[in-house]
């Protein structure tokens, strides 16, 4: 399902397998891409086998021997992931924190899922057809899926996961995207079909759902299923044991559709600190875990990294902007908001807080997606244009104290972020020099999340905010810019209102055409740019860091974790035998 | 006449104080402290505040005496600023609380009955809760402003003073000098503030020096929870909290805090304790 | 039994002030537990609100909510939970006390073993050398910040050493191995923490140990027993000692509140699922019944700690049975 959430951490470990994308290629294109893997390993790397070898005892004698054999996918080992924070419950509908769906993940499967490049691929649904107009989506299930517990997978259980979805008693915050179907009809068994109201373009992409056991839960109140804490799926992985707060534990599957997992075991370790974490994966008892660009950067290369990890750089699903409440008077003129989007060095954000591994952020989508649109008005550093640009607007330093003065006030203004995130806190610290430079005095007040959302954001007691946005692979942003999405609580908490806007938006969620969608979108882009209703700042990028023993990763669009159950670790480098 | 060897005039309060080393080693520190932060805006040499991205992470060296941190800003200057936080924060706490503290105490202590009772459940009611607990609930409900810092510690940590007052005053009261006094008709509050308040003093300084020693680690471990002192105004819990997951790279950034905050309270301890054993004049009186 | 009467009779208004006193705390917060399910999730439209708000019962007043938690805490239900989990409170409670006891048990068996003599040796010598080295070494533990100085000793002994597990309650490969080897591994983990926890708390009960005994030292008892030729090991063994106890057993009744209450910053640097981390949590998540929950068994434990304390402090000195309240 695609949820945008306003991300509050967005370096949190292992966010990487994003809601409703997954992974997976077929299994001929696995086994050509691994061939492929293998002899660059061999050729490039040089690397042999023996260097892990203290961990296998007994092996000592084999390790010499160099060859492909010894690097073939093999059934074994653990995985032992880390994560700040505890799931809270496996049943993805009824949880939101990334812990949760993360878990959840591996353990469900949705109908269609995003492939490696961005592009729409069937998971338990083999293929699907749209009607000529659009509003009838009619999927064909596989056949002979089974949910963990032996039970036969239909076309019942995709009716009985959208009937709970839909129902009021069923405290789920994404039941939004399900209200705009019309009707849901379950052909044959294995063949699912749902009507729309109006064409409705995230359609497709929110069948991404994880689809629940019918036989399991129809009975029951779903909040009080022992599937909250013992989940029951069709997914690649079966859940083991669960011990609150410590760790969260999953067997491979050895009767999942696409073939069993390599990896044997998955293991999710709870460690709330992160600088707990990052010594725990210098010890070598984690596998995985996302670094800030300080631990990536200069951290991880001494002699307790040098050939135990690899490390991936990839851009993240979100971005960081400074929003303005535009209903204050201070940020009502275009020419202040571009003034201000002048007088801030992005790219020195870039490189002093995230040393490099992020890109400027230019509107609301990430840089490599087909609907991203470099738009023609640019922002670079420019603190003299800023000045020139506020001046026209009244602002000058008439009173010779510093700052800049209309009518007898100050430019004074304070901005808030949520506590937890130091790279929006440092964000924010060097944003304030910034401005001081031209003239603007501006107060940073750091909120804990609950009472900033409360408090702040929903009330619009806000004169402007850092945040971040994470972002989907469908280009609708019909909740976030639209002028009816204003209301308390809505997501457009800036009060944003621009018709031609709105009629884009419109238009761009109602179509299919995939060329017609993007001259919505640019045309928004450029509307963004001129108008500069946040500045935006930057797209951070994700730094995971994992162990060397794991073969098969290969970094894409989609980032790394699409292909999870490929990866491999070749029988001498095995680390855990359970 | 007397014998020499045994009249030996019994010690002042600074004679016996100065004579416990420890009691002036930390006594040197608290000074230390008083002095560096006083003279914060002289001694620093760069503006705490002072962003420089081409030098970030620096170590100690000539330039920076105590390195720099993420944001390239000198650790030296921050550290003394931060001194003045960690002051500032120790003693408006320990303030406050000795001004409840005090106030309830007396009332209690003096007047008796059902006030007393009253009072002294309340003090119960309050011990009731772990403080730290009680701490982190309001702070979080509320802004971690410096001044809400200082507020909820000093409200958490007035029960003990109100209970030594009170002990003290109910030792006092019946004195011949109250008794005295209040024959000439005095008022009570002019009795409680002119004789009794002075005469009970004695064990809160005690208890105010250990108290600031407290409120500097509370502040850390608020800092630790992100709702200690806010960035960018530097306090040493929040400079070693920002250092904590660069450990062994960066080890300029917590070493100096975390040091500043052992020293710190380890002095006013020290201090704390010395002043006790010289109050208690049987600590000198020869068997 | 009046005296053990009268202190029971007036744990029932306390204990009703506290819940009084954290219903209150709780509900001046801004936010509700809702938000945290739909917060900025564009999908989660007003009528989701709406459903999540009246299925967890917070559309009623103040006054009325109150009396409805306290009428189901009284039959020992503590509620569900406002977490995404739905668990009741009370099992989330009961899933972390005995990991937070255990540690804070040992920690203070620990403290119990090291403070005493080092009190006492502290008071015989006094002024001597080791009498201070003794003492800034408890200082010291004191003074420095927990996270820091676990974070130093998991550096060292965990990452450069390898003797000692960094974090959490047990190794990856030990949950199917043997008793024996369980027990050991456990007992491993635990080092760390009841170290760290037991340095800390070394200060309190060594230095209150040590103004005792030199209180009693200075009694005529002892002088008189010095007078008489006795031993010094026997004045102090026998005499000295035994009063200079009676206070610990005050100290220990308080410190059974601290035994559930675990450290947050602790518990979250080692990664220990215990009752502080929990209640932070919820804290931060506007958990009201288990905010509520917690604080509630947190403080009746420390009234049953004073009573406790009241009465075993009643048994060893008969002055205070007689005598005058306070």
């Amino acid at each position: 399902m695609l949820t945008i959430a306003i991300s509050r951490n967005i370096l949190s470990p292992p966010c990487f397998i994003q809601p409703g994308q997954k992974y997976l290629m077929s299994k001929k294109t696995a086994s050509i891409l691994l061939l492929f893997i293998l002899s660059l390993i061999l050729v490039a790397c040089g690397q042999s086998p023996a260097h892990d070898d203290s961990q296998k005892a007994g092996k000592k004698g084999e390790s010499e021997q160099n060859s492909l054999e010894q690097l073939l996918p093999a059934h074994g080992d653990t995985i032992v992931v880390g994560s700040i924070g505890d799931a809270s419950n496996l049943i993805p509908l009824l949880a939101s924190d990334a812990p949760s769906h993360q878990v959840a993940g591996l353990v469900y499967n949705g109908l269609v899922r995003y492939d490696k490049n961005l592009k729409m691929e069937g998971e338990l649904a083999k293929s699907w057809e749209i009607s000529n107009d659009g509003l009838t989506i009619t999927f064909h299930l596989r056949h002979g899926v089974k949910w963990h517990d032996g039970v036969p997978f239909t076309a019942d259980d995709v009716m009985f996961t959208y009937r709970l979805i839909i129902d009021p008693k069923t405290p789920t915050a994404y039941a939004g995207d399900f209200e705009q179907v019309k009707e849901a009809k379950v052909l044959d068994p294995y063949t699912f079909q749902v009507v729309y109201e109006k064409p409705f373009a995230p359609a497709l992409a929110s069948w991404g759902l994880s689809i629940l056991p019918k036989h399991l839960l129809e009975s029951q109140d779903i909040t009080k299923s022992s599937l909250s804490r013992h989940p029951i799926g069709t997914g690649p992985y079966i859940f083991s044991q669960w011990k609150g707060g410590e760790k969260i534990e999953l067997a491979a599957n050895p009767d999942y559709f696409e073939g069993q997992p390599y990896i044997n075991r998955y293991r999710y370790r709870i460690i709330p600190d992160s600088a707990t974490m990052f010594l725990e994966l210098k010890a070598g008892n984690l596998d995985w875990m996302g670094l800030t660009p300080i631990q990536y950067n200069r951290q991880t290369a001494g002699k307790k990294f040098k050939g135990k990890f690899n490390k991936y750089n990839y851009l993240s699903f979100s971005y960081t902007y400074l929003g303005y409440n535009l209903k204050n008077p201070l940020f009502q003129d275009r020419r202040v908001r571009q003034a201000l989007s002048f007088a801030i060095n992005k790219q020195e954000l870039i490189d002093g807080i995230l040393l490099g591994y992020g890109r400027v952020a230019t509107g609301p989508y990430k840089p490599d997606t087909w609907f991203y649109h470099q738009p023609n008005k640019k922002y670079s550093y420019n603190p003299e244009k800023a000045k020139q640009l506020l001046r026209e607007v009244g602002w000058q330093d008439r009173d010779g104290d510093g700052l800049l003065d209309r009518d007898g006030h100050p430019f004074i203004f304070t901005v808030m972020t949520n506590q937890g995130n130091t790279l929006r806190t440092q964000t924010a610290v060097i944003i304030q020099r910034r401005l001081e430079e031209i003239g603007i005095k501006m107060k940073i007040r750091i909120i804990e999340w609950s009472a900033f959302i409360n408090e702040f954001i929903d009330k619009r007691k806000f004169e402007a905010v850092i945040l971040g946005w994470t972002t989907g692979q469908d280009p609708d942003m019909y909740d976030i810019w639209h002028s009816s999405k204003t209301g308390p609580k809505e997501l457009n908490f800036i009060s944003y209102k621009n018709l031609e806007v709105d009629r884009l938006l419109e238009k761009g969620r109602h179509t299919f055409e995939r060329e017609e969608r993007q001259k919505y979108y640019d045309r928004f882009q450029e509307i963004l740019a001129e108008e500069q209703p946040y500045t935006f700042l930057y797209v951070p990028e994700s730094l995971p860091i994992i162990a060397a023993r794991f073969h098969g990763i290969k970094p894409a669009p989609a980032g790394i974790s699409y292909n999870f159950i490929k990866w491999y670790v070749p029988q001498t480098l095995q680390k855990y035998s359970q | 006449m007397t014998d020499k060897n045994s009249t030996k005039r019994s010690p002042t309060f600074n004679q016996r104080l100065l004579h416990n080393k420890l009691a002036v080693a930390g006594l040197l520190v608290v000074t230390l402290l008083f002095a560096v932060s006083i003279l914060a805006p002289v001694i620093a040499p760069y503006d705490p505040n002072a962003i420089d991205l081409r030098n970030i992470l620096i170590p100690p060296g000539s330039s920076h005496l105590l390195g720099t941190d993420q944001l390239g800003r000198d650790i030296l200057s921050r550290m003394i600023w931060g001194a003045r936080i960690s002051l500032k924060v120790g003693f408006v706490a320990v303030g406050i609380a000795t001004l409840i503290g005090t106030i309830l105490g007396t009332v209690s202590g003096y007047y008796g009955g059902i006030v007393d009772m009253l009072i002294m459940r309340a003090v119960d009611l309050m011990l009731c809760f772990p403080s730290f607990f009680l701490i982190l609930t309001v702070i979080a409900v509320l802004e971690p402003s410096i001044w809400n810092i200082m507020a909820v510690i000093g409200f958490t940590s007035w029960m003990g003073v109100a209970r030594l007052i009170r002990a003290e005053i109910l030792t006092i009261r019946e004195r011949e000098f109250i008794q005295a006094a209040r024959s000439q008709g005095a008022s009570d509050i002019r009795i409680i503030t002119r004789h009794i308040i002075p005469n009970a003093m004695t064990p809160v300084l005690v208890s105010a020096t250990l108290g600031v020693a407290g409120a500097i680690l509370t502040e850390s471990a608020l800092s630790f929870l992100g709702i200690g002192v806010q960035p960018p105004t530097p306090s040493w819990g929040n400079m070693l909290t920002a250092g904590k997951d660069n450990l062994e790279y960066a080890w300029w950034l917590s070493l100096f805090p975390g040091m500043a905050i052992l020293i710190t309270v380890l002095g006013y301890n020290l201090l704390g304790e010395g002043i006790r054993d010289a109050l208690d004049p049987r600590n000198y009186l020869k068997k | 039994m009046t005296f053990i009467g009268k202190r029971f009779a007036l744990m029932i208004p306390m204990l009703l002030g506290i819940t009084m006193i954290s219903f209150l705390v709780m509900n001046l917060a801004p936010g509700e537990p809702i938000d945290v399910l739909t917060n900025l999730n564009p999908k989660a439209t007003a009528e989701v609100r709406e459903r999540l708000r009246s299925h967890y019962g917070l559309n009623q007043p103040l006054p009325v909510r109150y009396v409805n938690w306290l009428k189901r805490v009284v039959r020992l239900d503590l509620g569900y939970s406002f977490a995404q989990d739905n668990r009741l409170v009370w099992d989330k409670i009961r899933e972390r006390i005995p990991i937070t006891l255990t540690i804070n048990a040992l920690s203070l068996l620990l403290i119990i073993i090291v403070a005493i003599p080092i009190g006492i040796y502290s008071a015989v010598h006094q002024n001597s050398l080791m009498d201070r080295v003794l003492t800034i070494f408890v200082f010291i533990g004191f003074a420095t910040p927990t996270f820091w100085l676990a974070l130093l000793l998991m550096i060292l002994f965990g990452v450069h050493l390898g003797w000692l597990p960094i974090s959490g309650l047990e190794s990856s490969q030990v949950t199917y191995a043997g008793f024996w080897l369980i027990l050991g591994d456990r007992a491993r983990h635990l080092l760390l923490p009841v170290l760290v926890s037991a340095f800390g708390g070394l200060a309190g009960l060594s230095r209150y140990m040590r103004s005792n005994m030199l209180e009693v030292i200075r009694q005529d008892y002892i002088t008189t027993a010095r007078a008489k030729g006795l031993k010094e090991i026997r004045v102090i063994g026998k005499h000295a000692l035994r009063n200079a106890l009676m206070p610990i057993i005050t100290i220990l009744g308080f410190s059974l509140p601290g035994l559930i209450g675990g450290s947050v910053i602790f518990e979250t640097i080692f990664a220990i699922p215990g009752m502080g981390q929990m209640f932070y949590g919820a804290v931060m998540a506007r958990d009201y019944p288990l905010i509520m929950g917690t604080l509630l068994i947190g403080a009746s434990l420390t009234l049953v700690g004073n009573l406790l304390a009241d009465i075993s402090y009643a048994l060893v000195d008969p002055r205070i049975r007689v005598g005058n309240n306070d």
